[in-house]
């Protein structure tokens, strides 16, 4: 970084004035909350959030209630991956949650076991030829159920010009009817064993496993690639970067088709952590996926956020949620609190925009 | 300037004929014949709707023309969009800066041209060093002054905004620049940055097409004058053959040039 800091045409410039990287507010916001959280355990509770407080000598964590945090946020985690490109990009994704509504139901039906303990699948959706299948079938046929849906986003965002939040809840409402068409609402369970794997495997690990290798691929690709630096610069100005020579139509339905494939693999690893599929997996997803990504510094006005924000976002707003279950607050309020957060992180959002524009 | 005056049709960069654009019954331009040769630093003057930002739309791709004739180069040429015209070498800064507010100064001048080191369609791996040296390289070039270029265009001045819009049309090697008003929001540093980043470029011999209303700047910078009223080219003058008020004459309708009479 040595050659930028003497500044070009003789301008000096103080390399001690860097800018201080977002990530980092976010990572101290997060200490912050985990701190209060402390302080109100320790008062009304005589209990620690995270900490072992029972006692024991060979841990000073209480792994049970981090596995917890850490496990529910990954699978909608994998879902604000992709909604945090979209955003980035200067869109919006509402029908990340329904789509992993319909994708768990279809791929759920192909990844049936015929016999259960020995008597037929009670639940069976298709005859013996379309049961115990190999693994990749539900996953191939999971994928592409996503990947179709984000396509559809995509391909009217970008060239029926109608606005993404629009499309988008659009693809919400029908893939929704879609999961309770699929099966007439029933749900679909008993799926093969290499099939709850997926959600299972690694002593139960996986799907955080998942979650960390799909977020440092795409914080690599918003990065260091062609894709990235184009989603951003659509996001911060789509005239520019279409008068650059950047296709912004196909680029937007690249961006929407793998918001859509990432759906697609939460709802595989959700509806095999679960054993089963049911027509109202995933409902809210999108809004969490979406505050999970605010939370973590994406601006809704486009062309700013990373990954690596979304991450932090996605362990502060499981941190809160657990926090309230652990403090005995009502599901109801918990409900209430998310709203005010989303809200609050964009008015933050604003906020943090509006001195930089003046401070040239 | 009377050396770039000879009838040598080698020299020419950009030749247009009969170039007419019409919005349905709109003649937004009409008959337009215009010659640069290279190395000229050429003023196209108007009142607002006289048609120069229409011109210059038709030879960027930004527009289609209705009639009529490019030759950019040597060549008959017709660009589709405003990429086309930037592959062939024609560089533009518009009115309204094409720069993206939440990327630094390198993303910007390598803005859907990245330079990448390992190609793989759409996720090729960008070259991040090349692209800051070659910005560097750039900024020197053209003696724009940039604290930081790790900083975003958000953070920037105006004028430091309109630098790197003008940097990117020098990275490139264009062959033909054009520049419309690029100064018109501009306080007075600002301006004579921008004002010298024009000189610069007319000691490297790169021609320029520039749009303004600032007189003293149009009597600064360039060789000639073409004025433009209600859609049609009404002089074209030598700026050493006229002054301020010969060319307010042929802008307002008071004077038409003589080869041009028949047309207005």
């Amino acid at each position: 970084m040595a050659e930028v800091s003497h500044g070009i045409g003789g301008l000096k410039f103080d390399a001690s004035k860097k800018t201080w990287p977002n990530e980092l507010n976010i990572f101290m916001a997060l200490v912050l909350i985990v701190v209060i959280f402390e302080a109100l355990g320790a008062m009304l509770m005589g209990q620690s959030l995270l900490f072992d407080s029972a006692g024991r000598f060979d841990s000073i964590f209480n792994e049970a209630r981090l596995y917890i945090i850490i496990l529910q946020v990954s699978i909608v985690g994998i879902i604000a991956i992709g909604v945090t490109q979209v955003i980035i990009s200067g869109g919006i994704d509402l029908s990340s949650g329904s789509i992993v509504g319909a994708t768990a139901m279809i791929a759920m039906s192909f990844a049936q076991t015929e016999l259960v303990n020995g008597n037929p699948n009670p639940k069976a959706i298709f005859g013996p030829a379309l049961m115990d299948l190999p693994v990749i079938i539900p996953i191939l046929v999971g994928l592409a159920c996503g990947l179709f849906a984000g396509l559809v986003n995509g391909l009217l965002i970008a060239y029926t010009r109608i606005p993404p939040f629009i499309a988008t809840l659009g693809m919400m409402v029908t893939a929704r009817g879609i999961a309770k068409w699929w099966s007439k609402g029933q749900p679909i369970s008993f799926p093969t064993q290499d099939y709850a794997v997926i959600g299972n495997g690694l002593g139960g690990w996986m799907p955080v496993v998942i979650f960390i290798v799909l977020a440092i691929l795409f914080q690599f690709i918003l990065k260091y690639t062609v894709y990235g630096k184009h989603t951003y610069a659509i996001g911060s100005n789509e005239e520019a970067a279409r008068m650059s020579g950047i296709k912004v139509g196909r680029h937007k339905v690249l961006v929407y088709a793998i918001a859509g494939s990432l759906a697609a693999i939460a709802a595989l690893v959700l509806s095999s952590k679960n054993l089963t599929a049911q027509a109202g997996m995933g409902i809210m997803y999108e809004l969490d996926a979406i505050a999970m990504a605010v939370i973590g510094g994406v601006s809704l006005s486009g062309g700013r956020g990373s990954i690596v924000g979304t991450v932090l976002g996605a362990l502060i707003f499981g941190v809160i949620i657990s926090g309230f279950t652990f403090l005995r607050l009502d599901a109801y309020y918990q409900e209430m609190v998310k709203g005010g957060i989303i809200v609050g992180a964009v008015v933050l959002d604003q906020w943090r925009q509006r001195p930089s524009a003046s401070r040239s | 300037m009377s050396k770039l005056k000879l009838q040598d049709t080698g020299d020419i960069i950009l030749e247009t004929r009969d170039l007419t654009k019409r919005y349905g019954g709109i003649h937004a331009l009409e008959g337009a014949n215009f010659i640069l040769r290279k190395g000229e630093h050429v003023a196209i003057m108007g009142d607002n709707g006289a048609g120069k930002s229409t011109f210059v739309r038709q030879i960027t791709g930004v527009e289609q023309h209705t009639r009529g004739d490019i030759i950019f180069n040597g060549k008959s040429v017709r660009f589709e969009n405003p990429m086309d015209a930037r592959e062939a070498g024609i560089e533009t800064v518009f009115q309204t800066l094409a720069l993206a507010d939440e990327l630094d100064v390198p993303d910007n001048l390598f803005l859907g041209r990245e330079l990448v080191k390992f190609r793989l369609g759409p996720f090729s791996i960008l070259d991040y060093k090349a692209m800051r040296e070659r910005t560097l390289q750039a900024l020197e070039k053209t003696g724009v002054k940039i604290p930081n270029l790790r900083n975003t265009i958000r953070h920037m001045s105006g004028g430091q905004r309109q630098c790197v819009a003008i940097a990117r049309t020098a990275t490139f090697h264009s062959k033909l620049t054009i520049m419309d008003e690029p100064t018109a929001a501009l306080g007075v540093q600002e301006t004579a940055q921008v004002e010298n980043i024009v000189r610069t470029l007319k000691e490297q011999g790169e021609p320029l097409i520039l749009i303004s209303h600032n007189m003293r700047q149009v009597f600064d910078l360039v060789d000639r004058i073409v004025v433009f009223r209600r859609g049609r080219i009404v002089a074209n003058l030598n700026k050493h053959e006229t002054d301020g008020q010969d060319v307010v004459a042929y802008i307002t309708g008071a004077k038409t040039g003589e080869e041009y009479q028949d047309a207005a």
